[in-house]
């Protein structure tokens, strides 16, 4: 993944102008979510009662800018919580911004379908509905057909295709979640946490196709805990936290400082390592 | 932990990024970037909407499958639930209540309007919670967000299509005959889907951003029910009371009234043109046409704000 930018001028495919996203959350006033705290609400002044029982900000991603190029793999690292997913929904256009802009060459999408597939459907079936649900047309779900099936390896143990999902162990639905969503090629590609979920053979299977479909795509956001994978994959490193982008830069650069930031840190999971395995 | 083995080649630094709302917006001009999320114009919304026909039939047909896939009798359910349905209105009402007085054909009469009726209603309260419900779904994946309120609504006209056959059999049971009319239900079924849907996408949209509506809709349903002659006939309220004109005109006008009428007419041989109100196709078709026009670019006008939480 070593495509220099030679000489050439490089192509911007993502703007991310100054963003803000800041989730609403209804009924979590703390403590006050009776049904007097709620009818205080619908009387009282409207800004008040906002705070007092109802909705609550949660300023998730703040003032963030950058620019990523066409051929680059950048790797989104932050502690948990730090706004990382968030980030890559807006990018993607799912999740709509608070303030700012954001400007990308195409459609950017998420690798994932889990969301539309049905427990209580055949996996044949959920084969075609993910397709479909991705933008696929249905030649081309009738095409990829096959391919989907054989790379999940949901039958190699005997026909389970056509049985309903919900009868899958939870790592048989994985490779099957994993194998729609990869059937299609993307321009800008967003890629968030283990996606290589399953046994060790399906994990090798599947970050081949991950490097595969990285080579099709444009641009690669990769978001992950693991600095492994953020150092195979990427050259390019934005560091989030609490929402603000601390620091942006080639991959080592960023993951020094990161561990340096989250190594002193590593006193709680000592204390919390404290009592002994019996 | 720093293990740089198959580190590539330190790439070359980005060039200078853009800082700033007036350079970002010109460096996305010049290399023809669009703003990511933002709603497309309304003929290509329509294409999009168009090109994803196949997603929203699948999607329909998955969810009403889905509903009976853990039941021993499976599909027979989407047959059965309607005939258990219709038996207990003729129980209450053709036994226990004994209601021939006014109507004929009273049981056919009513199983048409329930069947009719539970089609808008349920309709409606599924395009309430399309895009609440499916936060997920919108949160994960592009599509025009039309798909979904048309989707759920595309799942009740099939449900509907099962109750028909189970209306059928009704119908044969109670002694109405076959007849030329019957045909008029596809052009009433036609113009009572495009105007649910045009309704549910108004109501997804005010779901979206108002999730207690949810909690409302049952009972303005209920409301709106027994204002349309589903249980009784309009017909003999209007006929025999001194109401104002106006609330005469508005009681004929409701469009599930126009719709259950139109089907009752289209289905019953006792069920006369005179009973009828007056202009009644086309106030079924300004309806139709109203919500499903206005409801669309209702629904469409704030695309790009769901899926905010």
């Amino acid at each position: 993944m070593a495509d220099k930018k030679t000489g050439t001028e490089a192509v911007p495919t993502v703007i991310v102008d100054g963003v803000d996203i800041v989730y609403r959350v209804n009924g979590t006033g703390a403590g006050r979510g009776t049904a007097t705290a709620a009818l205080n609400r619908i009387i009282g002044g409207k800004k008040k009662a906002e705070k007092r029982a109802g909705v609550r900000t949660v300023h998730a991603v703040r003032n963030v800018s950058f620019t990523a190029y066409r051929g680059e793999a950048i790797g989104l690292i932050g502690t948990n919580g730090s706004g990382k997913s968030t980030l890559l929904k807006a990018v993607a256009g799912l999740l709509p911004v608070e303030n700012g802009r954001i400007f990308t060459d195409g459609q950017p999408s998420l690798l994932g379908v889990n969301a539309a597939l049905m427990n209580d459907l055949t996996g044949e079936r959920n084969v075609r509905l993910g397709g479909l649900a991705m933008g696929m047309s249905r030649e081309q779900v009738r095409d990829r057909y096959d391919e989907i099936v054989d790379f999940s390896g949901i039958n190699e143990k005997g026909d389970f295709i056509t049985l309903p999902m919900r009868t899958y162990s939870s790592g048989m639905a994985a490779r099957l979640r994993f194998s729609i969503a990869a059937a299609k090629d993307h321009d800008v590609l967003l890629i968030d946490e283990a996606l290589a979920t399953g046994d060790r053979s399906f994990q090798k299977r599947s970050e081949a196709r991950i490097r595969e479909l990285r080579k099709h795509a444009g641009t690669v956001f990769l978001v992950s805990h693991s600095n492994k994978s953020i150092r195979d994959t990427c050259d390019r490193v934005l560091w989030l936290e609490r929402g603000e982008l601390r620091m942006d830069g080639p991959t080592d650069e960023v993951l020094k400082a990161y561990e340096v930031f989250t190594n002193p840190t590593k006193t709680e999971p000592k204390r919390a390592k404290a009592p002994l395995p019996s | 932990m720093s293990q740089a083995l198959d580190t590539p080649p330190a790439p070359a630094p980005p060039p200078a990024a853009a800082h700033g709302t007036e350079d970002a917006a010109v460096l996305a001009a010049r290399y023809g970037l669009s703003v990511s999320g933002a709603r497309p114009p309304l003929p290509a919304y329509v294409r999009r909407l168009w090109q994803r026909r196949h997603f929203i039939t699948a999607f329909a047909t998955a969810k009403l499958t889905a509903q009976y896939s853990q039941a021993k009798l499976g599909q027979v359910w989407q047959v059965a639930t309607p005939l258990l349905n219709a038996a207990v209105y003729y129980f209450i009402f053709g036994v226990l209540m004994d209601t021939k007085r006014d109507v004929p054909d009273y049981v056919p009469f009513l199983v048409t309007g329930v069947f009719v009726w539970t089609f808008t209603q349920s309709s409606v309260m599924a395009g309430t919670r399309a895009i609440a419900g499916s936060m997920g779904l919108v949160r994960a994946l592009h599509f025009p967000r039309a798909a979904l309120p048309v989707s759920y609504c595309l799942q009740q006209l099939q449900q509907l299509l099962f109750s028909m056959c189970a209306l059928v059999v009704i119908l044969l049971c109670f002694g109405v005959p076959p007849a030329m009319s019957w045909l008029l239900v596809i052009p009433v079924l036609l113009l009572q889907f495009t105007f649910n849907t045009g309704l549910a996408l108004i109501m997804a949209r005010v779901g979206a951003h108002t999730p207690d509506i949810a909690q409302l809709m049952p009972f303005l349903l209920r409301t709106w029910m027994y204002v349309s002659g589903v249980m009784w006939s309009l017909d003999h309220l209007v006929g025999d009371k001194g109401l104002p004109h106006i609330v005469t005109v508005l009681l004929q006008a409701n469009p599930a009234a126009v719709y259950i009428d139109l089907m009752r007419f289209a289905l019953i041989d006792t069920f006369t043109a005179g009973q009828l109100p007056t202009h009644v196709w086309a106030w079924a078709l300004g309806w139709a046409l109203l919500a499903g026009v206005g409801g669309f670019i209702y629904f469409w006008k704030a695309e790009e704000t769901y899926g905010r939480g």
